[in-house]
């Protein structure tokens, strides 16, 4: 492939490969994300080639193996075109079926399609499913359509138009004009204007400057940067190249972690290619900019998604914050001006510049425009990628897409942003999704990571979670998070052990006022959020823990109790024959009892005594009712019952 | 441990003239023998001319980097957020007492490691727990049992 040298030959490039590719033709795309790869995707996409190789259809047939289109609660999903038929769950058993029906016979198999759980009703196409069709999927919607590994499906989507608009039409200037005209807010973390921290690099002395993704993705239980960065990267890529032009830089890196290997790949792959086509290197598409990038993986540390710790990482050098008195714009990788932005803010760019900044602001609110990724999981129905236009309801992104709490569970509470984040409880279900908003209640948008919670959740186990987190993943350079976070521990530890007093509540308050003031880092300054904002609208969940000695989620391990309901236990031996400590006495036809001097309250009996039966039994804060003496464990059975049912 | 390999995995690098590689060569090390063995960093210490301290001062900052031999194969329970509120926890609890080790421990017939990790990606499957490479998605900690005796 020679490089493309001119807006004309991007074109004709373009007009080629889409001249190469007939739109009628049957294609079956194949997500193969890590989400439907731990389901199994592999096997099916196999399948598939077997079965299609079977059948002969070799010409008539396309596969493509995609990235992924956010639904992973229904993987592996499988979308037929030019139908747009919409599978869900397929299983390699499947395979010939779909060959056979759909793409031979023109036919939708009915059982792997969405059926709506309220109404019954069927759902062909992706508009048609409640999961997405409350959803804006400007920036992850197109990663069904693409092969990551292959540019020219980019391409053949208007790829690599906006920085051929970028470097033929508009002066840097113009460029940092629209994105700070766009009101593009970063979609890391703070949500600080791009536009303006571009101007500030570009503004700054010193050479060269650099300009890097963050694809660090810290926060646990966010995964959209990993989705993008392997379903779609040339979008990132393209959004980089664009805001290298601007800001002056010729060298960039992309720093993603190394947990994703997938994504590391992909990548890497996409580089190589953008090089071979003339996106990258020097002389970009003939306009005589230069610009190169690097990958660096990232080793597993959270405060090294910071952005100071970020690019000391890129020197090589442990990855720990420093105090940024000077920006890092200003002064960043190798004391050189640096621009950083996440992954999801870089691959804004190109829909800015293709469509224009008006057209970015009449998606949002008055403090933010666009739309936002966000990782609904937890104790939702449809857990899952959701991209939606900002100012929509927390109600409406849990209820509407996500379709409420599984199992007739009441909503508890919904953690945004990580663990820099916040509890939200269900008074502010109403709330909009908005970096303004959302801080006001405490909390913060952060990565975009939305945690749904249910009755089932126990605050102070949440608060201890993060706490316990942060503890781990604190670097240790300053006082006030170092210890402060250890002190948090210790006692939000006695505090679900049961041994918590009055004062502790007010002394947490306190601890996490000093470290939110004198931190170092963002990671020092928010880890109190998930503290605070628990205290602030679970109060009386802290309160039955401390007074009453009581974890009324049926929780906190030290403070709750299994026993064998004597009316109900059939004796059936399942409970017994799995505790892992003999803690179960009981015989056939004999109701079991727990010893709950021997219990280590693993959970194991409750777990395995089968719902319809339902006898055992957790409590907290009452006492355990006393077995029946030894005599009366028979079970006495009704006439027509037999023995061991 | 073969010096060789750690040969050819630093001469990767020659071209940056040590310029911000020796995180990104660790990575490679630890990759290539699953651990980083301390004659590995001995030979890259004194090739790059860089303090011993200062390489075991990144491998035990991060986390994906060890310092051990570990077994083989290697258990991640996910303790992100979303899986630590379907459960996570009391699926480590079953894996430390099923193997009788603790996390971050090896078996004695160095059959087993067990770690815990935050968010693999997958939130949507949580509880997680991947064996190697193969993820295993909600699962209850009747499974696990089934699991790791699946492995030899
Ligand atoms: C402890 C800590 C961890 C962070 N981790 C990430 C991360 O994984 N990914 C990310 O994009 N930003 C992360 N950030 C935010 C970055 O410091 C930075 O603000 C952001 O990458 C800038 O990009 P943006 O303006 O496009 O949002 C983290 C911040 C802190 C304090
Ligand atoms: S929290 Fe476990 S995979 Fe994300």
């Amino acid at each position: 492939m020679a490089r493309i040298k001119s807006t004309a030959e991007l074109e004709e490039q373009r007009q080629e490969i889409l001249s190469k590719r007939d739109p009628d033709k049957s294609r079956i795309a194949i997500c193969s994300g890590t989400g439907c790869l731990a389901l199994g995707c592999d096997r099916v996409i196999s399948a598939f080639k077997e079965e299609i190789k079977r059948q002969g259809l070799e010409d008539k047939v396309d596969i493509k193996e995609t990235g992924c289109p956010g639904f992973c609660e229904k993987g592996t999903i499988v979308v037929i075109y030019p139908e747009g038929i919409y599978y869900l769950q397929v299983q390699p058993e499947d395979v010939p079926e779909i060959v056979s029906e759909t793409i031979k016979g023109k036919k939708v198999v009915d059982h792997l399609l969405y059926t709506d759980p309220s109404t019954g009703a069927k759902a062909i196409h992706e508009s048609q499913i409640a999961f997405y069709k409350n959803q804006k999927r400007l920036l992850i919607g197109n990663n069904i359509k693409i092969d990551p590994k292959n540019i020219e499906d980019y391409l053949a989507l208007d790829g690599y138009r906006a920085l051929a608009k970028a470097l033929f039409e508009m002066t840097p200037e113009q460029v940092i004009e629209e994105v700070k005209e766009s009101n593009l807010r970063g979609r890391g973390g703070a949500g600080f204007p791009a536009g303006r921290k571009w101007e500030t690099c570009r503004n700054a002395s010193g050479e060269p400057k650099y300009v890097i993704v963050n694809c660090d993705e810290g926060d646990p239980g966010a995964f959209m940067d990993r989705a993008l960065m392997e379903g779609n990267p040339h979008s990132i890529l393209e959004g980089l190249i664009i805001g290298a032009y601007a800001v002056g830089s010729h060298e960039g890196f992309i720093y993603v972690r190394q947990e994703y290997p997938l994504a590391v790949e992909n990548v890497g792959i996409a580089i190589e290619q953008a090089r071979e086509y003339g996106f990258l290197g020097e002389n970009i598409l003939g306009s005589g900019f230069d610009f190169e990038v690097e990958v660096h993986r990232g080793a597993g540390a959270f405060v090294s998604g910071e952005s100071s710790a970020l690019m000391t990482a890129i020197e090589g050098r442990v990855g720990e914050p420093r105090p940024k008195y000077i920006h890092t714009t200003i002064s960043g990788v190798w004391e050189k001006p640096s621009n950083l932005n996440n992954v999801e803010t870089w691959a804004n760019i190109p829909l800015i510049i293709n469509n224009g900044a008006e057209w970015f602001k009449s998606i949002g609110t008055e403090g933010s425009k666009g739309t936002k990724i966000l990782s609904l999981v937890g104790k939702v129905n449809n857990t899952g990628l959701v991209e939606v236009p900002m100012g929509i309801t927390l109600r409406d992104i849990i209820f509407k897409i996500g379709g409420g709490i599984p199992g007739g569970k009441k909503f508890k509470a919904v953690q945004t942003g990580g663990p820099s984040g916040g509890i939200i409880p269900e008074q502010y279900l109403d709330s909009p999704v908005d970096f303004d908003e959302l801080a006001k209640l405490g909390s913060i948008m952060g990565s975009g990571g939305m945690v749904v919670m249910d009755e089932d959740t126990c605050m102070v186990d949440i608060a201890r979670f993060f706490i316990d987190f942060l503890c781990d993943e604190s670097c240790g350079k300053c006082v006030p998070c170092r210890e402060g976070l250890d002190q948090m521990r210790g006692i939000l530890n006695d505090i679900v052990a049961g041994k918590g007093e009055e004062e502790d509540i007010e002394l947490l308050e306190e601890i996490g006022e000093t470290m939110s003031n004198f931190s170092l880092c963002a990671l020092g300054t928010t880890a109190a959020n998930p503290v605070l904002t628990t205290i602030r609208y679970f109060g009386d969940d802290y309160e039955a823990h401390i007074k009453e000695k009581r974890c009324p989620a049926l929780v906190c391990k030290d403070l709750i109790a299994y026993y064998i309901d004597q009316k109900k236990c059939i004796a059936c031996m399942l409970c017994l024959n799995n505790c892992p400590v003999d803690a179960i006495e009981g015989e056939k036809g004999k109701i079991h009892v727990i010893d709950q001097s021997k219990c280590n309250k693993c959970g194991t009996c409750y777990d395995v005594c089968p719902p319809k039966v339902g006898a055992v039994k957790k409590i907290s804060g009452e006492p355990v009712p006393p077995p029946p003496p030894e005599e009366e464990r028979k079970i006495k059975r009704e006439k027509g019952e037999k023995e061991g049912d | 441990m073969n010096q060789e390999k750690v040969d050819k995995i630093i001469d990767r690098y020659s071209a940056k003239e040590g310029k911000g590689i020796l995180i990104q060569l660790l990575l490679d090390i630890q990759n290539e023998f699953n651990w980083l063995p301390g004659e590995a960093i001995v030979q890259i210490s004194e090739r790059l001319q860089v303090p011993v301290s200062q390489i075991y001062r990144i491998a035990s900052f991060y986390k994906v980097m060890s310092l051990a031999p570990i077994g083989r194969h290697l258990i991640q329970v996910c303790l992100g957020t979303a899986c630590h509120v379907r459960g996570g926890p009391k699926i480590l609890d079953k894996v430390e007492e099923c193997l009788k080790i603790k996390t971050d421990e090896t078996t004695s017939d160095m059959k087993f490691t067990v770690r815990r990790v935050n968010c693999l990606g997958c939130c949507a499957l949580g509880p997680v727990m991947v064996v190697d490479n193969d993820y295993h998605g909600k699962i209850t900690t009747v499974k696990v049992k089934e699991i790791l005796e699946s492995y030899d």
